[in-house]
């Protein structure tokens, strides 16, 4: 039987299997996303962002899709050694059996509504090992990082955006 | 808008911009300064002014008024360290530093306060730095008060600073009004992401363009790497040209050679520059007692717009909580408030989904306090280390122990009730498990048991001192009162790695002060002069 993820956390074995898995698996270093980092970081924003994102449709998966652009740039401008973590945890999140265990989704991450990613992420918010709650905020930050950062997003939270004048 | 760089470029002043070498070089000059913030700023003014050929070695790119649009998304991969994502080994500390020419000082927003009698009195009893008196140093912050234009700002505090002066006032707690080192400011709002009318007289418009124009030298995008020594001296500093992305190495090198080096990297890139050199370090000192300031967060909404992305960002503040103890006991706090703009506001910001948005559809009524917490001075509060990470990086571990979640629960409570005090209809600590609260009874409840723990707490920094702590002898420091090294002889540290604990105050006229002493005793030795009539 597959432990559940939470007995898979609470072992402990689940936070240094996640390091060492995910160091094999991504050897090479910072790198672009792959299709499928692209569509779990869809999930993630599409959760993340749901209130701020338009209801549903084709205007939703076009801003979600920006917002992911925006999170690979972001992840350009980090040290090193921080765009080789961060590689580690979107390569190991689009391994099936990692979002399975560690993450507690069951279907593909394309397929995951937002109240299943929902749920993932706020386990990771609130789980007891430091790891995991360090990847919730790494994902918190460049979510809302990419989306806060385009002059389309301030209308609704109604800032007008920079002085204009004489510069 | 006339930008002074762009203009000072274009009348001939050296600057290299190292991700553009087509080829390895060597170079020679009277003296290298590594870093050009507050400490490598001042040190290439009075250094050039003396006569000396300097050299300015600065990893990140030199960008002025023009490039400076007042958007986060331009601002923080072009000027800040790890574009503004640096973060303690645990991740949960967020430290916001600069990293371009005029380093944070560039960046930062303006609070100009010297370093308090009570923490060179400190200094004098613990590390027995007997020449740092109060009396000594006041000479040496007015002078660079004066040339910075350091004054008392006249301009009415934001809606955002009125809720720190409003609510302490109603409270019966002293609050103060902060100079800012500002000249013609147009109180536009946006200091952390460089000042696009030139009011702010950071390094990046005073001391470096002075020194450029007696004919310094300023290499960019370039990282120091390791300098070498033999037997007391330092006989070169190999550096690594960096990428036009700012971040990875080229492969080109440059070699500088030089009667003194001035290291002035931060205090977490001066330690590690030394450790790269594997400099002698007997006592195992160096890197050791890095203080932050962590800093703890409270956000509230207003009955009225705030508008926190408006107006000059810090203007008030108070020392009340600073007072309530000897300066050894339970950490004392310094409250300041915060700009509000939406990257920086909504990355920190707990939650997410609905209850994140809604918040954010809040963000004009929005306000922000900081807790400023004094580490270093409890004889628990030890602070961080710095330590080399991959490729040879610096990486702070900061442990968060007991007597920080001690002081900050004071700071979210006090905090708090300042914010209810001046109409606050809603308030919650920045805090993964806050709900919020809607009147001072309920927040004090609930604040008292909320569980605070790294991660779970929001901790940031933007005040990174110590770890090449200055001290009377090599067993309780690396460096004298003059940031002169213990062993290698032509090695100074002039930045804020020389604090031997935090200063309880944001730390740039500190810098300032202590760097234009030190970088003035080292002009007078190297130009063979006689030392300052100032002690």
């Amino acid at each position: 039987m597959i432990p559940s993820r939470r007995q898979f956390i609470r072992t402990g074995l689940g936070g240094s299997l996640l390091l060492t898995f995910a160091g094999w698996l991504n050897a090479a270093g910072a790198r672009p996303l792959t299709t499928a980092e692209r569509e779990m970081l869809g999930a993630v924003s599409n959760a993340m962002l749901d209130g701020a994102l338009p209801a549903a449709g084709e205007p939703r998966r076009r801003l979600v899709a920006l917002t992911v652009d925006g999170i690979a740039s972001e992840v350009a401008g980090l040290a090193p050694a921080t765009q080789r973590e961060v590689g580690e945890l979107f390569g190991l999140l689009v391994v099936a059996p990692a979002r399975m265990l560690l993450a507690g989704v069951g279907k593909p991450w394309r397929e995951a509504s937002v109240a299943d990613v929902g749920e993932f992420l706020e386990s990771w918010r609130t789980s007891r090992l430091g790891l995991l709650q360090g990847a919730y905020a790494a994902l918190h930050d460049l979510t809302f990082g990419a989306w806060y950062a385009r002059p389309d997003t301030w209308e609704a939270i109604g800032y007008p955006g920079p002085p204009k004048g004489y510069f | 808008m006339l930008d002074p760089i762009k203009t000072g470029l274009a009348s001939g002043w050296k600057h290299v911009d190292a991700s553009t070498l087509a080829r390895s070089q060597t170079i020679e000059a009277d003296v290298i300064i590594v870093g050009t913030g507050a400490g490598g700023g001042v040190s290439a003014d009075i250094l050039s002014d003396a006569g000396l050929r300097v050299v300015l070695v600065e990893e990140g790119p030199l960008r002025s008024s023009s490039d400076f649009t007042m958007r986060e998304a331009d601002a923080y991969p072009q000027l800040y360290q790890e574009s503004g994502a640096r973060k303690t080994a645990d991740k949960a500390i967020n430290i916001l530093q600069g990293r371009c020419v005029g380093g944070s000082t560039t960046v930062n927003w303006t609070s100009s306060f010297r370093t308090p009698p009570e923490v060179l009195d400190f200094w004098q009893r613990q590390f027995g730095l007997r020449q740092l008196t109060v009396n000594a140093m006041s000479s040496w912050f007015a002078v660079m008060e004066h040339k910075l234009w350091v004054r008392a700002w006249d301009t009415p505090p934001n809606a955002n600073n009125k809720v720190l002066a409003s609510g302490g006032e109603k409270l019966g707690i002293d609050i103060g009004h902060i100079k800012r080192n500002v000249k013609g400011c147009w109180n536009l709002g946006y200091c952390g992401m460089g000042c696009p009318t030139n009011a702010k007289q950071s390094m990046l418009l005073t001391t470096i363009p002075a020194a450029l124009g007696r004919g310094a030298t300023l290499y960019t995008r370039l990282r120091a790497d390791r300098l070498r020594f033999a037997g007391s001296r330092v006989t070169g500093l190999d550096c690594l040209a960096l990428k036009p992305d700012g971040i990875f190495p080229s492969g080109k090198v440059v070699h500088f050679r030089a009667r003194h080096f001035v290291v002035a990297a931060g205090a977490i890139g001066s330690p590690a520059l030394l450790m790269r050199s594997g400099v002698p370090d007997p006592h195992r000192l160096l890197g050791k007692r890095t203080f932050l300031h962590p800093v703890v967060i409270s956000s509230a909404l207003m009955p009225e717009r705030v508008d926190g992305y408006a107006g000059a960002p810090q203007s008030m503040y108070s020392d009340h909580f600073l007072h309530q103890a000897p300066i050894d006991g339970p950490l004392g706090f310094k409250l300041e408030a915060a700009p509000l703009h939406p990257v920086l506001f909504s990355t920190t910001l707990q939650g997410y989904g609905e209850a994140h948005a809604r918040l954010m559809r809040e963000f004009t009524s929005a306000s922000v306090l900081l807790a400023l917490l004094r580490d270093g001075f409890n004889p628990q509060s030890r602070g961080g280390q710095v330590r080399l990470g991959a490729d040879r990086l610096p990486v702070l571990d900061y442990p968060l122990g007991d007597v920080i979640w001690e002081a900050a629960r004071r700071a979210l409570l006090a905090m708090a009730e300042i914010q209810f005090a001046a109409g606050a209809r809603w308030v919650t600590p920045v805090h993964e498990a806050a709900p919020g609260y809607t009147s001072w009874a309920e927040a004090r409840k609930g604040i008292a048991l909320l569980p605070l723990k790294p991660l779970i707490c929001r901790v940031v920094s933007a005040h990174v001192m110590g770890g090449c702590a200055m001290a009377d002898a090599p067993p309780r420091g690396v460096v004298d009162h003059r940031g002169r090294h213990f062993w290698l002889g032509n090695l100074s540290v002039h930045d804020g790695s020389v604090f031997p604990t935090s200063l309880g105050v944001n730390p740039q006229l500190s810098i300032y002060g202590l760097v234009a002493r030190n970088a003035s005793l080292l002009a007078a030795e190297l130009a063979g002069r006689p030392a300052p009539l100032i002690p």
